[in-house]
């Protein structure tokens, strides 16, 4: 292992790879074990201590070195947003709900896999010359939805099984495209922080689960780990694409949230949570100083694990820092390789410079 | 010997939109080519087949026609706006199913990318909690847009890239099924056919441009001239949502097409014989047009007797269409068996009722 001094953060082949097997794990919320295990064999090497709690969360621990150390969580939620099939309707034919904020129009025509054995279904649709034009207009609900594993499926899988979308991982250029984007970067980031912890901090890792259904592997993470500040790894939405009436006479995005390209993104406020200012500061000080590209995520809705974990106890300072993606909660993400290595960049050397005279000045 | 499975797993894997076969007609090329004994492009792209009677007679053989089209429905891009494509369909394609598929974009290189639902707040106000139309839809490359613009143009083809997904009692899902399964069912009868006695040249045709101009089956039939001719493409499979009345089961057999594009006592042929075999078949009603190569082969030159044969396939025109192994090889015997019985009188036979 790199010793912590010579420690430059960067993303090559072997983050890379690890990326790619974290995005293509199923890990829907309340069963977030494939992940789990890539988590456990990547941290238990490099870790002082490492939990597995009730909820399911993975609780590692890097001991620092020095005094007055600051015990800083860091927290990533490895569950995904995806499905559970609720009735089997025979033939291979399977109702189902969704787990985590999906979109129903984004779902019709997708390949999924199943169940643990991850048996291949899709959810079809229509054929669009048996579809009425006024029914091109309508969305196509849930409800009518299916999950079809085909007429020969020999009964590998049953009511209470989850389902992901099918999406394998790959390379766009200077991007990469794969489902849960949100949050395996934020995940194969803490591993890379565990594994090269500063030693100026306690480093108490958090990987977390049910963040997509009400931050609750958080909740209890915090409690168990009581940090004296929180930073949590997440992945935000990129909304950056052209306005549909783009153009001179056109109309202007004005509410991007985030860019991709533009650096790791740091939240002042979301729906559940409002930054610590201390923090905010100290991170934009850093990346200012270091030259490492960084944006402001608009404020506005949206939330993390930190929505959790800022009232904890007698309350904890915390701070987001997502790598921007876009088209979170689909079949296929996009982010920017360029921005997940500078959110690594910048996390790490605010790390670094992160000790107790922080919290001296009050908030 | 060719296995049928990934034959037609490695054709749904290359592109070929309708119009651009050349990619999928390589490789069914390739497959044909020791099955037949010619094999040639047509001037509109179709591929020709001949397997060449070897019953000697005294008469010249006639000719039979297969026909299946390999043309793949797609999207091409109609503008490149700030690195992202805005795109219009090659076929007919339900938008509703295409936010977060996976795509190949085939510019100067083959780029992979993503159709994607821009957010709400970017959306005219009537499509923002509504289905998107496809113009207000984008493929995303992932590449920077100065990249973008030297790598994609304008008429540039997109194919769909979901990978083909094996499921358990051999059902196959995945796109362009429709109706590369056909010309794998062609491909079947073709392997059946090698060594058997045939009183009448066989065409296997692999069409083009079926999916919007009817041109493949129109001029191939034109060009050749059978006798008889065969249009083999998929029908609507039982699933979820479909009206069942429309509809035919997946994997229970294959279906034999009646209407105003079949000629009747060719469809009794083609049912007498499926009976002999023990083929399961259902009728397949097309009371007004069959919406295959059929509606070509049909009125080629002074017109020819047509007959449509159909493998049950759910969720048509989407990316993850599903089709049965068992109906794909069943469709193959009934054509080679037809093929096979054919003899000097078969046309005599084919008369109009009066």
């Amino acid at each position: 292992m790199t010793e912590n001094d010579e420690f430059v953060p960067g993303i090559e082949i072997e983050q890379l790879q690890l990326l790619e097997r974290l995005c293509n794990a199923c890990a829907v919320s309340g069963d977030e074990r494939e992940v789990r295990t890539i988590v456990l064999e990547q941290v238990r090497p490099a870790a002082d201590e490492v939990k597995v709690d009730a909820l399911g969360n993975v609780l590692a621990t890097r001991h620092g070195q020095g005094e007055n150390r600051l015990r800083v969580m860091l927290a990533a939620h490895m569950d995904e947003v995806g499905f559970m099939l609720t009735n089997d309707e025979e033939d291979g034919i399977f109702r189902f709900d969704t787990v985590g904020g999906l979109d129903a129009r984004q779902l019709a025509g997708k390949a999924v896999l199943v169940g643990k054995d991850h048996v291949p279904g899709v959810i079809g649709a229509k054929p669009i010359h048996l579809t009425t034009g006024d029914e091109l207009k309508q969305t196509i609900t849930l409800d009518t939805l299916r999950i079809d594993l085909g007429p020969g499926n020999s009964g590998k899988v049953k009511i209470g099984d989850r389902a992901v979308f099918a999406t394998q991982f790959a390379h766009l250029g200077p991007s990469i495209r794969a489902k849960a984007l949100d949050n395996r970067l934020g995940v194969a980031s803490l591993i890379e922080l565990v594994k090269h912890a500063p030693v100026n901090i306690d480093l108490l890792a958090a990987f977390t689960v049910q963040e997509e259904v009400g931050l609750r592997g958080a909740h209890v993470a915090a409690y168990a780990l009581n940090p004296d500040v929180a930073i949590v790894l997440d992945s935000t939405p990129a909304n950056d694409l052209p306005p549909y009436d783009a153009g001179e006479q056109g109309s202007e995005n004005t509410r991007y949230n985030t860019r991709l390209g533009a650096g790791p993104a740091i939240y002042v406020a979301d729906r559940s949570t409002l930054s610590d200012p201390r923090l905010i500061r100290h991170f934009v000080q850093t990346a200012e100083e270091s030259g490492i590209p960084y944006q402001l995520r608009q404020p506005g809705g949206g939330g993390t694990d930190a929505g959790a974990i800022h009232k904890q106890r007698e309350g904890i300072p915390s701070l987001s820092v997502s790598v921007p993606g876009r088209y979170a909660h689909s079949a296929a993400g996009l982010a920017r390789l360029e921005d997940w290595q500078n959110t690594l960049k910048l996390v790490y050397a605010a790390l670094t410079g992160l000790y107790s005279e922080i919290l001296s000045v009050e908030r | 010997m060719i296995e049928i499975l990934p034959f037609l797993k490695e054709i749904i894997s290359a592109p070929g939109l309708s119009g651009h076969e050349t990619p999928v007609r390589k490789i069914i090329a390739q497959a044909w080519k020791p099955l037949t004994d010619e094999l040639r492009t047509s001037r509109l792209g179709s591929l020709y087949g001949l397997r060449r009677a070897n019953r000697r007679t005294d008469k010249p053989a006639p000719s039979l026609l297969y026909a299946a089209h390999m043309d793949a429905i797609g999207l091409m891009v109609t503008e490149i706006l700030e690195g992202q494509l805005r795109v219009t369909d090659i076929g007919g394609i339900d938008a509703r199913v295409l936010p977060g598929q996976s795509v190949t974009v085939h510019g100067r290189e083959d780029l992979p990318g993503i159709v994607v639902q821009p957010p709400p707040h970017l959306l005219p106000v009537e499509n923002r909690d509504r289905p998107v139309p496809l113009e207000h839809l984008f493929v995303d490359t992932g590449y920077l847009p100065v990249d973008v613009e030297r790598l994609v143009r304008v008429g540039d083809l997109v194919s769909f890239a979901q990978p083909p997904i094996e499921m358990d009692g051999g059902i196959l899902a995945g796109h362009s099924l429709d109706n590369r399964a056909s010309v794998a069912a062609v491909t079947a009868c073709l392997q059946e056919l090698v060594g058997r006695e045939l009183a009448w040249d066989v065409w296997a045709v692999a069409t083009s441009q079926e999916e919007e101009t009817l041109g493949g089956a129109l001029t191939s039939a034109f060009e050749l001239r059978p006798s008889l001719a065969v249009a083999i493409d998929v029908t609507f499979g039982s699933s979820p949502g479909s009206p069942g009345h429309q509809t035919y089961p997946v994997g229970k057999g294959i279906t034999l097409g009646w209407g105003p594009n079949i000629h009747p006592a060719l469809h009794q042929a083609f049912k007498d014989l499926a009976d002999r075999l023990e083929i399961p078949y259902k009728v397949d009603v097309m009371p007004r047009m069959s919406g295959t190569d059929a509606m070509g082969l049909q009125i080629a030159a002074e017109g020819i007797p047509t007959m449509v044969i159909s493998i049950p396939l759910r969720y048509m025109h989407t990316p993850v269409e599903m089709v049965s192994m068992k109906d794909i090889q069943r469709a193959g015997r009934l054509l080679a068996e037809f093929a096979a019985q054919l003899d000097g009188t078969f046309l005599e036979k084919l008369v109009w009722e009066e």
